[in-house]
């Protein structure tokens, strides 16, 4: 397709001096710490943003934190940029390279360094993946609670590079509030700790910074994280309705009400045939949309909490209800809901929305998106965190027909620019990456991302992180 | 306190502050200043107030936020959450008792400070249900951040920075925040009798049940009298706080006391004594005494709190009670702060910080009110807040490393 979304011009004297710097990093790493072939090469030339690629210049594999300040040291002295890398799950293209990049992926830095369950802590090395660590603490009864669908491959690292959510956020938080400590490593190599064991930190709070900066302010090597006891039992429940506006005012009425339950889920029509056609969760097939609403607790108090749900709604005219009646229905449920964004792929290429709106625009939002992506002549499938009011349209296109992929990418601009109008904002979860980088306007006037690049410069004042991601590219300060 | 600007609008401070930098007039923010005392003695040629710009701007009970201009007095937000059956969860402390200050606290003094209560173990801090923030930069540029939405990780997220920033990087006009509502019902479990070691290991017990403890604090014998008008039962008083639904509180308050029964005497307090008790807990009641006698606020890991304070015991005399699990330490010196024996034995038992919140002026003035960073955090901290406020004229000295004289 046509690249509407550009890229920093490669510093040529970086390109010039290639196979030099390939030498240096090979000094300074590892046997199997360097990639620099082509074919080597190849599986890191984007993310789960694959419309973009760009072959780095090399890839680095680093198995310790002084690896890393050692290849950051050397490339700060050179004006090389630096681009990290987790698993590459990032839907908004934060890890796609460029051709002057050396990409730092935290891929081998993955032990667990510290499971501490009297203070309810675990400590783990960035390349370690989000469920790794629930794992790690499921048998003493807890878990960590931010819980991106990709949770089975994206690392913790990846996950405060976009402070990533989860379906269980509404009740827990995403990664921001869940993050405890980090050690990172800045441009120049210098080596920081920030927070640790203690709930709060003395000074600035960095480490609120660092999370969500997108790989833009340093590379996290090391986490701590909180962990949370387990509850008692929980309950996914399906609520089937006749509208998408039903669904959405329900979602709404729910939480104005006081109730907060763990998740609520939403899914369209054709999200439920794509999921349901996916993973045979038992998902109401003649409705026109879903939500699976997760109670937890004893089981008198999940009772409890879903006789006020259910009479909220009836008052929305709920068709269906259905209770997971095992623990394997359940696993089910959530199987078909994390594997939305991957079944949907099965059947068509698609560009995943995150913007996020006040859940009183829900159903008016909902309903300008199907308009929106029904006038470029697109489908769309709605699957999303309906209870914090993060929106995950799915605009379903062919990615070798370069004028619906067209179509598609102002689709989605379209789409971003009414959550902005309706009170909103560009990205939930996802991150800006290079996708939405050019709409930041959108929400910011000049001052205010001027005060953002200000913050950045702080920590990396040649830009040299991730360079090419989250601001856009006019109008920056001379490095 | 004699306040020289008393902008009632946002562009009204943003001058106010364009002047002051092409002078390099140094400005003193306030609130309500009844925290004027948090962090090192301000020097500055003028005081700033956010007074004038008072005002619920937004609150819709059923999206859960709030905005409201910076001089909103915390009360009249308290009050109109609470009509909705909503609250701020993170139980912001009045530090008045404490302090011996007068006035009304501000919205934008709580987030100023990051203020949080017993319950940010569970709901987080101040900083996590801050959602935006308007603030005047040291350019005196109006400057937003952050939004109205529960989610959002558009940009770099410049609202944590603001908050707990004792406003050294801008003057914030407008907060927009996240609240939840009231819990219906709450009850407290009482464990009476245990010494500091073994109450942090039963509230680390407690708090890894399922019965989602809201609050875990230990009150030794030395202090249990002054909470509840000394009802608590005799012995030091473990208390564990419960809320929700009435019929919930109920069978987690059984089960968390039987659960515990082999650790100590059980009881359990009802919702009016939960009430005021974990109110009393929130504002220190113990040593809001009227004196300047030393006190500081520790936060370390909940498992090193009691041993730093029996290191500390065997140096020099202190008192102490425990919040967060045991992981916020409230700690009064009976003479001297013992800044450098205090900071030395923190990093002993694991790293934390304290922060000196009450001493007589003597002692203010040599001792930094914040834990020192290392060099190379402190150098970043000290590049941000050039970004912010080149000229360096908001608050200055009150979180400096060093206290200037």
């Amino acid at each position: 397709m046509p690249e509407t979304i550009g890229f920093l011009k490669p510093r040529q004297a970086v390109l010039d001096r290639r196979r030099e710097i390939v030498a240096d990093l090979a000094d300074l790493l590892p046997e199997g710490g360097l990639v620099s072939d082509e074919r080597g090469l190849k599986p890191f030339e984007t993310d789960a943003f694959i419309a973009y690629r760009r072959m780095p210049l090399a890839v680095v594999l680093p198995e310790t934190t002084e690896q890393v300040a050692a290849v950051l040291k050397y490339c700060s002295r050179y004006g090389i940029p630096i681009v990290p890398r987790g698993a590459g799950t990032s839907l908004s293209g934060g890890a796609i390279p460029q051709e002057d990049a050396i990409v730092v992926g935290l891929s081998k830095m993955s032990r667990i360094l510290d499971i501490d369950l009297f203070n309810r802590t675990a400590t783990v090395q960035a390349g370690v993946t989000n469920l790794n660590i629930s794992d790690a603490v499921s048998a003493d009864g807890f878990f960590y609670a931010p819980d991106p669908s990709s949770q089975l491959a994206c690392t913790i690292g990846g996950n405060i590079g976009m402070n990533s959510g989860g379906a269980h956020c509404l009740k827990y938080g995403v990664t921001t509030n869940n993050l405890l400590g980090v050690k990172m490593v800045l441009f120049d190599g210098t080596v920081i700790e920030l927070g640790g064991k203690a709930l709060d930190a003395p000074g600035y709070d960095l480490l609120g910074l660092v999370c969500g900066s997108e790989g833009q302010l340093g590379i996290v090597t090391e986490a701590t994280v909180r962990l949370i006891a387990k509850p008692e039992g929980a309950r996914p429940v399906l609520f089937g309705f006749a509208s998408s506006e039903s669904g959405g005012s329900c979602v709404a009425d729910i939480i104005g009400s006081g109730i907060i339950p763990v998740a609520i889920e939403f899914m369209d029509k054709p999200a439920i045939e794509i999921c349901e056609a996916f993973a045979q969760a038992g998902y109401p097939l003649d409705v026109e949309a879903l939500l699976i609403v997760e109670v937890e607790g004893s089981e008198a108090e999940m009772d409890a909490t879903l006789a006020g749900i259910i009479e909220i709604a009836r008052r929305h005219g709920v068709m269906t209800i259905k209770e997971s009646q095992s623990a394997l229905e359940a696993a089910l449920i959530w199987k078909g809901r994390k594997s939305a964004f991957g079944a949907t792929g099965r059947i068509a290429d698609y560009i995943c929305m995150d913007g996020t709106v006040p859940l009183s625009q829900l159903s008016h939002v909902l309903r300008r998106t199907g308009e929106i992506v029904a006038g470029y002549g697109l489908r769309v499938a709605n699957v999303f965190h309906a209870g914090d009011g993060n929106m995950h349209p799915l605009i379903l296109y062919n990615i070798n027909d370069p004028e619906e992929a067209a179509r598609a990418e102002a689709a989605g601009n379209d789409i971003l620019k009414l959550c902005v109008e309706a009170g909103g904002c560009l990205t939930g979860e996802h991150g800006v990456g290079i996708e939405k980088r050019d709409l930041m306007l959108y929400q910011y006037s000049r001052a205010d991302l001027g005060q953002q690049m200000a913050a950045r410069a702080a920590f990396d004042p040649q830009w040299l992180m991730n360079p090419s991601k989250v601001f856009p590219l006019e109008g920056r300060p001379a490095a | 306190m004699i306040v020289h600007f008393e902008p009632a609008s946002e562009e009204g401070i943003a001058s106010v502050v364009r002047s002051a930098a092409a002078e390099r007039v140094t400005l003193a923010v306030v609130g309500g200043g009844t925290r004027a005392g948090l962090g090192n003695p301000v020097r500055a040629d003028r005081t700033l107030s956010t007074r004038r710009l008072s005002g619920i701007v937004t609150y819709d009970p059923a999206e859960m936020t709030m905005s409201a201009l910076a001089g909103t007095p915390l009360a009249e937000v308290e009050a109109a959450l609470h009509a909705k059956g909503q609250m701020l969860a993170f139980e912001p402390m009045d530090h008045r008792p404490l302090l011996a200050t007068t006035g009304e606290p501000t919205i934008a003094g709580v987030f100023a400070a990051n203020v949080s209560g017993p319950r940010r173990y569970v709901a987080g801090a101040a900083r996590d249900s801050l959602l935006g923030v308007r603030f005047v930069n040291g350019r005196g540029e109006l400057i937003k951040a952050g939004g109205r939405v529960m989610k959002n990780v558009t940009g770099l997220d410049l609202v944590k920075l603001l908050a707990g920033s004792y406003g050294t990087l801008g003057i914030l006009t407008e907060v927009t925040f996240k609240v939840l509502p009231l819990p219906p019902a709450a009850a407290t479990v009482v464990v009476s009798g245990l010494n500091d070691a073994e109450a942090a290991a039963v509230m680390a017990e407690a708090m890894a049940q399922p019965v989602e403890v809201s609050g875990a604090s230990q009150l030794p014998e030395s202090v249990r009298s002054r909470f509840l008008d000394g009802a608590l039962p005799d012995g030091a008083a473990t208390v564990l706080r419960l809320e929700g639904l009435a019929a919930s509180v109920a069978i987690r308050a059984e089960k968390l006391g039987e659960k515990l029964s082999r650790f100590g005497r059980i009881s359990q307090l009802d919702e009016a004594q939960t009430r005021i008790l974990w109110a009393e807990i929130r504002d220190v009641k113990p040593y809001a005494d009227g004196t300047r006698r030393p006190l500081w606020r520790i936060s370390v890991a909940p498992s090193a709190g009691h041993q730093l304070v029996a290191a500390l015991r065997l140096q020099t005399g202190v008192d102490a009670f425990y919040d967060w699990q045991g992981g916020l330490v409230w700690l009064r010196m009976e003479a001297d702060p013992e800044a450098e024996l205090l900071r030395r034995y923190i990093g002993a038992v694991g790293g934390g910080h304290a922060t000196l919140l009450r001493a007589d002026e003597e002692a203010r003035g040599r001792i930094p009110a914040f834990e020192p960073e290392s060099p190379a955090v402190a150098q970043l901290s000290e590049r941000i807040r050039a970004q912010f406020d080149p000229s360096g004229i908001f608050n200055p000295g009150r979180v400096a490393a060093s206290v200037r004289n």
